[in-house]
């Protein structure tokens, strides 16, 4: 099904607007009449300058469906995060620190496609401890900084099979 | 429930405390982002939960409010910790600092 | 549990003096940096500790949430500054 470049412009402003009057309310905590008219007007304005720039994605009839399978993966990303956090506390309070550690930078090619999959495997690899993102190219060529044995081991193994299926890569 | 939350609190300061430590007794300043890019934002995610909890103890819609952008800001630190920590990175990177090594440590 | 939160408190001033060495005696450009990232992070949970004990969460979590934007930019806007520059190794020397 195709989406005349209109009314996926309208689409795009629905949902920044929307995000925005949320955001608003959240941070105002007043629901008066004055505040609430004042942050639809100023939610509007800068949807109708800016709404193409956050959602440019081809694809509409998939996107409550891929939300909804990145909320899925986030659970798992915390709990991942949390035991290489454990790891990477036993190793700061150890005695031969110096012993113990192995930093290297390691190359791996991704088998993921778009832009959007790719930053979010660049993040989880950042935000999970024992692991730094250095570069990562285009085509998904990534170079990796790690800190040890351990966690050089599981790169890039599940969590980019999770995050593919995630975002419907197969 | 102030059990629940001082407990919560209680491991979010040991994250922060190995986080500090870390970036003492770390050789180089690769591997010093380490554990202060990720131990601070592990202990800052505990604490935050501990004290939006807290808040919520007598219920009103200001204090879910409140909680509310505690949250917000958890999300905000998750998103932009990685960010900085890769800027870092890139800095060093471009500037031609070479890691630390086993091997150099021998020589 | 004010006594608490101030206690907590405290011992997280304590830390960012631990950190705060890193920033001074650091040995390049960018391990001030972390440091300074480092007492960054804290001071956003501080700052809520601070309006739990005055009871004005309300007003400090904005402060918390602009403080942290703040050094978020701040640490981007150094890295990058010193990414253009190429002046890390004049320090070593």
């Amino acid at each position: 099904m195709t989406h005349s470049p209109a009314k996926k412009k309208i689409f795009s402003f629905l949902l920044t607007f929307f995000i925005m009057v949320v955001v608003w309310v959240l941070l105002s905590g007043k629901f008066d009449a004055f505040h609430l008219s004042l942050g639809v007007i100023s939610c509007a304005i800068v949807a109708y300058f800016s709404g193409d720039l956050i959602f440019d994605s081809p694809k509409i009839r998939g996107l409550p469906v891929a939300w909804m399978r990145f909320i899925r993966y986030i659970p798992w990303l915390l709990y991942q995060i949390f035991l290489a956090n454990l790891h990477l506390l036993y190793l700061t309070f150890h005695p031969k620190l110096h012993d113990l550690i192995d930093p290297q930078i390691i190359n791996f090619q991704s088998k993921l496609q778009s832009d959007i999959s790719l930053v979010t495997f660049a993040h989880s690899i950042t935000l999970t401890p024992g692991t730094i993102t250095v570069d990562v190219s285009i085509d998904g060529e990534f170079n990796v900084h790690a800190i040890d044995e351990k966690s050089r081991k599981g790169l890039p193994g599940e969590m980019e099979s999770r995050i593919a299926k995630a975002f419907g890569e197969g | 429930m102030n059990i629940i939350v001082t407990l919560l609190l209680i491991c979010g300061l040991i994250f922060f405390t190995g986080g500090a430590v870390g970036i003492i007794r770390f050789p180089d300043f690769y591997s010093r982002l380490h554990p202060a890019g990720k131990l601070d934002t592990m202990g800052s995610l505990l604490i935050m939960i501990a004290l939006s909890l807290f808040n919520l103890h007598h219920f009103s819609l200001g204090g879910l409010l409140t909680s509310l952008k505690i949250i917000l800001i958890m999300v905000f630190v998750f998103l932009s910790s990685p960010t900085a920590v890769h800027g870092i990175v890139d800095a060093g990177v471009n500037a031609g600092l070479s890691p630390w090594t086993k091997e150099e440590r021998r020589r | 549990m004010d006594q608490i939160f101030l206690y907590f408190g405290l011992y997280l001033s304590f830390l960012m003096v631990i950190s705060l060495y890193r920033a001074i005696f650091g040995p390049t450009v960018l391990d001030r940096l972390i440091g300074a990232n480092a007492i960054g992070s804290k001071t956003v949970v501080l700052l809520i500790l601070i309006g739990l004990i005055y009871d004005r969460v309300d007003m400090f979590v904005d402060i918390a949430l602009a403080y942290a934007m703040l050094n978020f930019i701040a640490v981007l806007a150094a890295s990058k500054y010193f990414h253009k520059r190429k002046g890390l190794h004049d320090e070593l020397s």
